[in-house]
């Protein structure tokens, strides 16, 4: 957080007294589009006695075309969090646009521009929760400077002082009854020069930021079919490419016959790529079919074979070994355990889980004139980039990145391997100039294709001393690293620890004055990945289970005991108050209704969620309702934050309930939705989302939401039943 | 070559018999709108109607389909289907949208059948179709509003 904050305040005030031109450019079918594209060339620095310095990064933010409509080119790409309405309210706020002219699309190209601020702003990534916090500052002052640009243009169109002009709604107006829209005045603010000041508007004046009112500029597209995702990209002749993937892990294609794969109808090319050998046809069904047909044989001796039940059981014995690399330690854990009143000692189990994104992975590419083009949910642009230019033997300013709204992505998009990007080059390079092909994965591709939040087995003690007092925690992680042996892991690991293995457990906020946080990362050729809110999905469930199982045996309430060990966490204790107090906490629930409670803190957005569980007869339990209090700092789009944490909420309910990939024999069992089961709306509870009232700078939500989920909905469980679970998934039957 | 009757128009493609409906609007007719998610019945991306009534484009046959009316997002129209989208547009339903043509498929399948219809109603009709943002809250709100909005409509 302390690192966030400093990007924010070093970039609150960037380099604005540089001279800078504004050239209109890029005209598009339909009506002149123009871009406030800064161009801060040197010579132009010289001639206003300026420095040339890092890049612009007030280029290219907003387009205003001539029917007056704003597009917000956005820095992170939407796949449903929420950004787009998110950065077109911070641009429409300073522009005081009217909401109904506003939009936004996927920007990609210019890491000075588009770099995420919130992770030293050197590459463009979306995750992680930054997208708000990342681009806060850069997007209102964009539209501050658009706003300026504007009646600047219209004073002199006018005559009159720009003093003297006020907008309101995308009205321009002087008091001598003229009048106008940005349309009619963007060509010429784009030529003026760039004002050397600009002054935000303080919280009082803001009327978008906040608004309970705004409703997403894509919603209606979307009940009518008529978004586009990069599924709906249609390119002249173009054809579509499905590979054949090897059924374990690690192995590679030996030797396949093509030959009667290519009589086959529709079949146009079969390529052999790094990783897999794909049939490129004219139609998804026709390569589908032809693929099925394909026979692969396929060189196993590197391939991971061994079962997730036989590694669980070694995850175990790692644990019972006790070494592993100590990761954070406080006071004397083990002391502490020894001498202490009573000790609560817990094994917990968390299987594999699959994104399992409604689009499946996908990617459209053409060469053409030495360029590439690739049309995909880019969440890491600039390394895709770099990916592609290398397959393709091409400069990497010569790969053109299209970021497509995206059916869901949950984290799944940002792969270090840049699997279909890579497989997409792969088979563009082999078609040749010219020819379109879009890569498509089957939804069993999808689900067998790796790429796994990972397994792991902790194991947890922790005591109370004689007052009842939580004295000492011991705290121990088994499992994969998700960094490890990506082109991330010198830049993002230290000391041999991946900080997403045990993120939300080395850094409690409760007062504990004996802790001890060791991590074993194990060697496992299961390829990983981060899942919504990553580390903390396993994390803040043995963290708040074990809590709550203390707090019963110092024989607290869940909600005081907790309160107790926060004094020095006002915002953490804020949601935990507020969340109870809005649950009817101190009153018993209703008949047959169980409670559970769990806090947590991530992407430096805290949340506390209620549970409320009842269990039939039979055994069959169900999530009624959750009480959601979050803290994410000033709420920019509150119905957005609603939005991702009933979202949030029911991602991570179906994880907890049904979630579980598992392999026997190193082969993906399930391959489906029919075996990898997701919630449905049969088991939603109904959600209640309360917004701490806040004037800090905002914090993500696409992640926050979740991972208080499963531990609050286990508690309630453990109130009905009295028994505890620690091996996910829960199942449907306590 | 086959013959298909598809929001009112017909149109003839040249496709394997076998080639399932979800990819000749896709691949063949350039009608995007209609999902792919699963390929298996699973997820309900692909809802269409066949003569009316809700069906997943994505294992249906086009040669069963011949003779019958298909209507796709791109056509569907009626007071139920404004309802929903009203109702979809004002609770702002949709995340990532890419499930939401079939939800508002098969909402508005379900008050064209059930003008009142109850939570339960609602998780009956509405199971099949998967929405992995969990928006299920939202859908379920939007259905209520819609129906509410189209008896209004009744009474006025």
């Amino acid at each position: 957080m302390r690192r966030l904050e400093r990007q924010l305040a070093e970039t609150s005030q960037p380099h604005l007294g540089r001279r800078r031109f504004i050239a209109a450019t890029a005209t598009v079918a339909g009506g002149l589009m123009v871009g406030f594209r800064a161009t801060s060339s040197a010579a132009q620095d010289e001639a206003a006695g300026a420095q040339a310095s890092a890049p612009n990064p007030f280029e290219a933010y907003i387009q205003i075309d001539s029917e007056h409509r704003v597009t917000v080119l956005s820095a992170h790409m939407e796949g449903g969090q929420g950004i787009y309405a998110g950065l077109a309210t911070l641009v429409a706020e300073e522009l005081d646009a009217d909401w109904s002219q506003m939009q936004a699309t996927g920007a990609s190209g210019n890491i000075a521009l588009y770099g995420n601020m919130a992770m030293g702003g050197a590459f463009q990534l979306t995750g992680g929760s930054t997208a708000m916090s990342s681009s806060w500052q850069r997007y209102r002052q964009a539209g501050a400077l658009a706003r300026a640009l504007l009646v600047s243009a219209a004073a002199e169109s006018w005559g009159v002082p720009a003093s003297e002009i006020s907008v309101e709604k995308g009205v321009l107006a002087h008091a001598s009854g003229k009048t106008g829209q940005f349309g009619e005045f963007v060509a010429a603010a784009a030529a003026l020069p760039v004002p050397a000041k600009v002054k935000l508007k303080d919280a009082g004046q803001w009327t978008y930021i906040g608004n309970e009112d705004l409703r997403r500029p894509d919603t209606a597209r979307k009940t009518r079919g008529e978004q586009d995702y990069t599924i709906d990209v249609l390119l002249p002749d173009m054809l579509t490419a499905v590979l054949k993937r090897a059924p374990r892990f690690g192995a590679t294609a030996k030797s396949y016959d093509a030959d009667p794969i290519m009589a086959m109808p529709g079949v146009v090319k079969v390529v052999a790529t790094p990783r897999g050998v794909a049939v490129v046809a004219k139609s998804y069904w026709e390569a589908l079919k032809a693929r099925d047909a394909l026979e692969v044989e396929w060189d196993e001796s590197a391939a991971e074979t061994r079962s997730t039940a036989g590694l669980m059981e070694g995850y175990r014995t790692e644990a019972d070994d006790g070494s592993g690399v100590l990761v954070h330690t406080v006071g004397d854990a083990a002391g502490a355990l020894d001498d202490a009143a009573e000790v609560v000692s817990a094994d917990f189990e968390f299987p594999y889980l699959a994104h399992a994104a409604m689009e499946p992975l996908n990617a459209v590419g053409r060469l053409q004139d030495g360029e590439f083009e690739i049309w995909a949910g880019h969440q890491m642009p600039d390394y895709y980039q770099a990916t592609a230019a290398q397959i393709l033997g091409i400069a990497p300013d010569k790969v053109k990145l299209h970021v497509m709204m995206t059916g869901g992505f949950f984290g799944r998009r940002a792969t270090p391997d840049a699997d279909v990007i890579v497989e997409t080059a792969s088979i563009v390079k082999a078609m040749g100039e010219g020819v379109a092909v879009r890569v498509q994965w089957s939804r069993e591709d999808d689900m067998t294709g790796g790429r796994y939040r990972p397994m792991y087995f902790h194991r947890v003690s922790a005591a109370l001393d004689g007052a009842g007092k939580l004295s000492a925690w011991r705290h121990h992680i088994v499992g994969q690293s998700i960094l490890k042996g990506t082109v991330f892991e010198s830049a993002l690991m230290a000391d041999g620890v991946d900080s997403t293995s045990v993120e939300g457990v080395d850094n409690m906020p409760y007062a504990i004055p004996n802790q001890s946080v060791s991590l074993s990362t194990t060697d496992v050729g299961i390829p990983v990945l981060w899942w919504r809110s990553v580390g903390h999905t396993h994390t803040a469930y043995a963290v708040e289970t074990m809590i709550d199982d203390l707090a019963r045996k110092a024989g607290r309430d869940a909600v005081d005991f907790r309160r107790d060990m926060l004094r020095d966490f006002p915002r953490h204790l804020g949601v935990l108050e507020l969340a109870a107090e809005k649950a009817g906490w101190s009153n018993a629930p209703p008949e047959g209704i169980h409670r559970g409670v769990a806090l947590h803190a991530s992407f430096g957005t805290y949340v506390a969620e209620v549970a409320e569980v009842s269990v039939k007869d039979d055994g069959s339990w169900k999530v009624e309702r959750v009480v959601c209090a979050v803290d994410c700092g000033t709420a920019v789009n509150p119905d957005v934050i609603r939005a991702q944490m009933e979202g949030g909420i029911g991602f991570a309910l179906a994880g907890i309930v049904h979630g579980e990939i598992t392999l026997t024999d190193g082969v993906v069992d399930q391959d489906n939705y029919d075996s990898y089961k997701v919630l449905r709306i049969n088991e939603m509870p109904s959600v209640e989302v309360h917004i701490v009232n806040s004037a800090e700078a905002p914090t993500g939500v696409g992640e926050p939401g979740v991972p208080p989920l499963g531990p609050a909905v286990a508690n309630a469980l453990l109130s009905a039943t009295g028994e505890r679970k620690r091996v996910l998934p829960l199942g449907t039957r306590v | 070559m086959a013959t298909l009757d598809i929001n009112g128009a017909t149109h003839e493609v040249d496709v394997a018999p076998d080639t399932p409906l979800l990819w000749v609007l896709r691949d063949h007719l350039q009608m995007t709108g209609t999902k792919f998610g699963c390929g298996k019945a699973q997820c309900g991306a692909c809802t269409v109607y066949i003569n009316g009534s809700p069906a997943r484009s994505c294992i249906m046959p086009v040669a069963a389909v011949q003779s019958a009316e298909i209507t796709t997002i791109e056509g569907l129209a009626g007071n139920a289907a404004e309802a929903v989208r009203s109702a979809w547009t004002e609770l702002d339903v949709p995340q990532c949208g890419y499930c939401q043509s079939g939800q508002v498929m098969a909402a508005a399948a379900l008050l064209e059948s059930n003008p009142a219809p109850s939570d339960a109603d609602i998780d009956q009709a509405m199971s099949g179709n998967i929405c992995r943002c969990a928006t299920y809250v939202r859908i379920r709100a939007a259905i209520h509003q819609a129906a509410n909005d189209l008896r209004s409509a009744g009474d006025a």
